[in-house]
């Protein structure tokens, strides 16, 4: 209970620079915008076959732009030795890596509102249709984005190459968690009802989540502290 | 000693490939629906085995790496690591040169194909991320941990891939089908080939390991005199 506390008051912490500052959260965002933007000459924005690979195009969108979230969560810390001050402070590393998650978790999913509100007008899709279904999909991959993110953000914080290393170590690893939420958001965006395939590929998003939040907390000394 | 091992798996390795390609390409009959295009089999299989193999091998010596902080455990997972993600990479060359022949397409989005790319991107990073850090106590961790993460990766890939798309041919291993996929002869002769494979890739790694030791010997070095 007292690592939540300490995971939420990181988490708050970081919402407060973001909402002072919005440095990740602009770039994100219009990052995100000329994306779709992009896509749209890339195919056909009224055609039936976009509407069918939307989700795809959408989840690749989030995972592109989170990137530039990951990338600032630990960076922030540098300037002034503010991260080496986090590890000193009674604060446990796992305390530190969830509330670095939980930040990444709320910016992504401001991210992701904004980006569907784009989407649903650049390219007609009506994505609001199913919108208990769409948060819950949304909340649980943008998790496993959150935490994966989180953990590559703090390996890669002091290396030369980070802004270059974590865009190739991470989406290898998202593989199967993009393929589990675009293969939900696709069947929701196309209005069609949720059968046993998209509720097996839910177990996935729920078993990756898991998995990757247990290694994350086991590893977090070892990431952070040693 | 470690040279002599080097050797004598080496020598073991070549006379036993020599024999398995005689065998192979002189002595087995082509396959009554492929044709010749089969014999690929005993290259492709043994070099994916020796590959995933290879990964859980450095999954543990990552374990055991963080449990002791001793380095030979990391230098030993970094050469394994190496070592497989060739044999992976034969492996999907291997398959794709079948494929062209069989299916007249070099690539298909199936289940085992794409965890076989994924593993090489996931393990393509480790090695980047190991070249992009210069102190050897923050590669050793760094890498150690994406290892782990990788390696979980790699078993929910399979099983999510697995329930997607399905093209490839099923599993032909007796150990795995209780049978009857498979000619005997044929069957022996991929278990030879990996016997063989898996000796080549040892020695490998134990080339590779003690490159490794020297090259973190020549950096300490180099940081001494730095230091002086």
């Amino acid at each position: 209970m007292r690592s939540l506390r300490q995971a939420l008051f990181v988490a708050g912490k970081d919402l407060a620079i973001e909402w002072r500052t919005k440095e990740s959260l602009n770039a994100a965002a219009a990052f995100a915008v000329a994306i779709l933007l992009l896509f749209s000459f890339a195919f056909d924005p009224f055609a039936e076959s976009t509407r069918e690979t939307a989700g795809g195009l959408l989840w690749l969108v989030f995972a592109f732009a989170g990137a530039l979230v990951f990338n600032r969560g630990f960076a922030r810390e540098l300037p002034n030795e503010c991260l080496d001050a986090l590890l000193s402070s009674p604060l446990s590393a796992a305390s530190l890596l969830l509330g670095k998650a939980l930040g990444n978790f709320v910016l992504l999913l401001v991210l992701e509102l904004i980006s569907l509100f784009v989407f649903g007008i650049f390219y007609d899709v009506r994505w609001w249709l199913h919108p208990l279904n769409l948060a819950v999909v949304c909340a649980l991959a943008t998790w496993g984005i959150s935490i994966v993110g989180a953990v590559f953000g703090a390996l890669t914080v002091n290396l030369r190459l980070r802004e270059l290393m974590l865009p190739v170590i991470i989406y290898p690893l998202l593989i199967p968690l993009l393929i589990a939420a675009i293969e939900i958001t696709g069947t929701l965006l196309a209005n069609r009802p949720i059968t046993a395939y998209e509720l097996l590929w839910g177990r996935v998003l729920v078993v990756f989540d898991v998995i990757f939040t247990a290694l994350a907390m086991a590893l977090a000394e070892t990431i952070l502290v040693n | 000693m470690r040279e002599k091992i080097v050797i004598g798996l080496v020598v073991a390795a070549a006379l036993l490939l020599a024999y398995n390609l005689y065998q192979i390409f002189l002595v087995l009959p082509d396959e009554a629906l492929q044709g010749a295009i089969y014999r690929i089999i005993f290259f492709h299989v043994p070099a994916a085995i020796t590959g995933m193999i290879g990964y859980f091998v450095a999954l543990a010596l990552s374990v055991l790496y963080l449990s002791s902080g001793n380095f030979r455990y990391d230098s030993l997972a970094a050469s394994v690591v190496e070592v497989s993600l060739v044999f992976s990479v034969v492996n999907i060359v291997t398959g794709s040169i079948w494929a062209r022949i069989i299916w007249g397409i070099w690539w298909t989005w199936d289940y085992r194909l794409t965890s076989a790319l994924v593993c090489v991107l996931i393990f393509s990073g480790y090695l980047m991320l190991r070249r992009g850090i210069d102190e050897p106590t923050q590669r050793a961790r760094l890498s150690s941990a994406l290892c782990i993460f990788g390696c979980i990766d790699v078993v929910i890939v399979w099983k999510s891939i697995e329930w997607f798309r399905t093209q490839h041919p099923g599993p032909v291993l007796s150990i795995r089908t209780g049978g009857g996929n498979i000619d005997p002869a044929m069957e022996h002769m991929l278990y030879m080939n990996f016997y063989a494979i898996l000796m080549i890739a040892v020695a490998l790694v134990l080339i590779r390991t003690r490159q490794e030791a020297t090259s973190r010997e020549i950096d300490s070095l180099r940081r001494l005199a730095n230091a002086a």
